[in-house]
């Protein structure tokens, strides 16, 4: 096998040796568990009539609650991967546990790539397994099916792994400590970047929306996130925003559009920019 | 400076000399900022001459929630070695170091002497023609030290070079062939141990001696004063009778004269001195 798939076997048995993958199961399950019991809830919700609330209504507030529900999935993985990226090489350095490995026939190229692959099978495993459990508890609890479950579990899982390969990034050169909380912070930096995008967009000033625009092109979490939304919006919904004009886009719970092509294709840059960027970065280190 | 196969080679220097930096760079696993190295006849830092190469860090870590099996069968995936030879490389490796009773147990339950035999063991995988031991033997009590002695010489017996790097200094002078003291990043002596320790120290215990007394003494070669006791670092034991007869006419009274050969303590802190004039 090569040394690349070796290390990035290594990095998946770790985080299942150390019950990181156990833990996130039954938490995910306990979540999946409590949210379809509050989902079925809004099928048997009455309104001030006295009658449960008709299908569209039932959908609607399913749509917005899956959102929020999201949300809280996307943290998850947003923030488990920039705690277990952070620390992956540096640990390994300050404890000397890769300098054995080094002196092996292995380029350090190899151990970036094998480590950033591991723990991206991990982060597309969780993303596709909770979104499917999730969608599924809703499903049987309302009858509600977001329109783009695929794209949901891409755009989610594109944001973990950005914020694995920002977190591996930190890692070649700080502690795991301060590259897990820089990476957090400029995960929430990203979001707020997009909120205030947002205020730009209802106020059309231009110049504070290319706050929402530059935080994107840098940090490209919060526009991912917003891929998952609109991935989650029934048409009903879309339609009332688009009608809103400027005021329904900005909304950092909403999404009018889905994120352009010419984005993606700059996220997929970034993500060549990151991954490259380590690489040049742990060759140059010493160790 | 060159290392022949088969030989067991020390290098010596005080803390922040350069040892351990020497070995990361001909692992490659540091950049030289000049000079040049090769490694079985390759340059540094070349990927196939590693596939020839153990090493055992100074700073020895290995994965505490695998198995010193586990543990093993990765190096041997790294090596890379044929995976029909793995069995019997790490069944022999881990009885050579005394850890086949532990095998199947993780390494995080491990105490720090027998991980670094399990460092040890894993340099030792596919039978390296080079191995680098830094400080092998600083976690180990005085058996795993005598094992470790017994293992270096059983890798020389079959041809392979060892790199050694230690503080314990009477156990380089028992296993290694030649050496070489670094300072300061500087190779101040180098060669057999019969060309290093040529000299004899002379000890010997003195009263009436003041201070121009002894400096009579100073044709004598160097003399470390301990008061009542001085030592005469380098001096041939067909001196000893001038030696006695100079003491006695600078007016002292000699109670005790030991010569011995000089260790390699004697010789190492010898050298770290002059170099420091």
């Amino acid at each position: 096998m090569p040394p690349t798939l070796v290390i990035a076997r290594l990095t998946v048995q770790e985080t299942s040796r150390r019950r990181l993958i156990l833990a996130l199961i039954i938490l995910t399950l306990i979540v999946v568990g409590f949210s379809a019991w509050g989902f079925h809830k809004i099928t048997t919700v009455t309104n001030s009539s006295g009658n449960v609330l008709p299908p569209e209504q039932v959908a609607l507030i399913t749509s917005q609650l899956l959102i929020v529900v999201t949300f809280m999935y996307s943290g998850v993985l947003a923030l488990s991967a920039a705690v277990v990226a952070g620390p992956l090489i540096s640990s390994e350095v300050e404890s000397g546990l890769l300098l054995s490995m080094l002196a092996r026939p292995v380029r350090r190229s190899e151990v970036v790539i094998g480590k950033w692959l591991g723990l991206a099978v991990l982060v597309a495993i969780y993303a596709a397994g909770s979104a499917f459990l999730e969608i599924a508890a809703v499903d049987w609890a309302t009858g509600y099916v977001p329109p783009h479950p695929i794209e949901l579990v891409l755009y989610v899982g594109a944001e973990g792994l950005a914020l694995l390969s920002l977190g591996l990034l930190l890692s070649t050169r700080l502690s795991g400590i301060t590259g897990g909380v820089i990476a957090l912070v400029a995960w929430l930096m990203g979001w707020i970047g997009g909120v205030v995008g947002d205020v730009g967009t209802g106020l059309q000033n231009q110049a504070v929306e290319n706050v929402g625009v530059f935080s994107h092109l840098i940090l490209p979490t919060d526009l991912l996130w917003r891929g998952a939304i609109y991935a989650m919006e029934p048409d009903a919904f879309l339609a009332t925003l688009r009608a809103a004009g400027t005021v329904g886009r900005a909304n950092p719970f909403a999404a009018v559009d889905p994120p352009p092509l010419p984005f993606l294709a700059w996220v997929v840059v970034w993500f060549g920019l990151m991954l490259g960027l380590s690489i040049w970065s742990f060759r140059t280190r010493e160790i | 400076m060159t290392v022949p196969r088969g030989e067991v080679f020390g290098f010596l220097g005080p803390n922040g000399a350069g040892k351990t930096t020497s070995v990361k760079l001909l692992l490659g696993l540091l950049k030289p900022t000049s000079g040049q190295a090769s490694l079985l006849g390759r340059p540094i830092g070349d990927l196939q001459t590693r596939r020839k190469i153990g090493y055992l860090p100074e700073l020895f870590r290995y994965q505490g929630w695998l198995s010193a099996r586990e543990v093993l069968a990765l190096h041997c995936e790294l090596a890379p070695l044929p995976r029909t030879s793995w069995n019997d490389e790490i069944t022999s490796a881990l009885d050579t170091v005394g850890l086949t009773d532990r095998a199947g147990d993780r390494v995080s339950t491990f105490s720090k002497g027998m991980q670094q035999r399990l460092g040890l063991a894993a340099a030792l995988l596919g039978e390296p023609e080079l191995v680098f031991l830094d400080e092998p033997t600083s976690a180990l009590d005085p058996v795993g030290r005598h094992d470790v002695r017994e293992i270096i010489r059983g890798l020389a017996s079959r041809g392979t070079a060892v790199f050694l790097n230690s503080h314990l200094l009477s156990e380089v002078e028992q296993v290694c062939d030649r050496v070489a003291v670094v300072d300061h990043g500087r190779v101040i002596a180098s060669g057999t141990m019969d060309d290093l320790l040529s000299g004899t120290a002379v000890k010997v215990r003195v009263t009436g001696l003041d201070g121009p007394g002894k400096a009579k003494l100073a044709e004598f070669g160097k003399i470390d004063d301990e008061g009542d006791q001085l030592t005469f670092t380098n001096l041939k034991p067909d001196r000893v009778p001038d030696l006695v007869a100079a003491i006695i006419g600078a007016g002292g009274k000699v109670f005790e004269v030991s010569p011995r050969h000089q260790t390699l303590e004697d010789r190492f802190l010898q050298l770290l001195e002059e170099e420091e004039k």
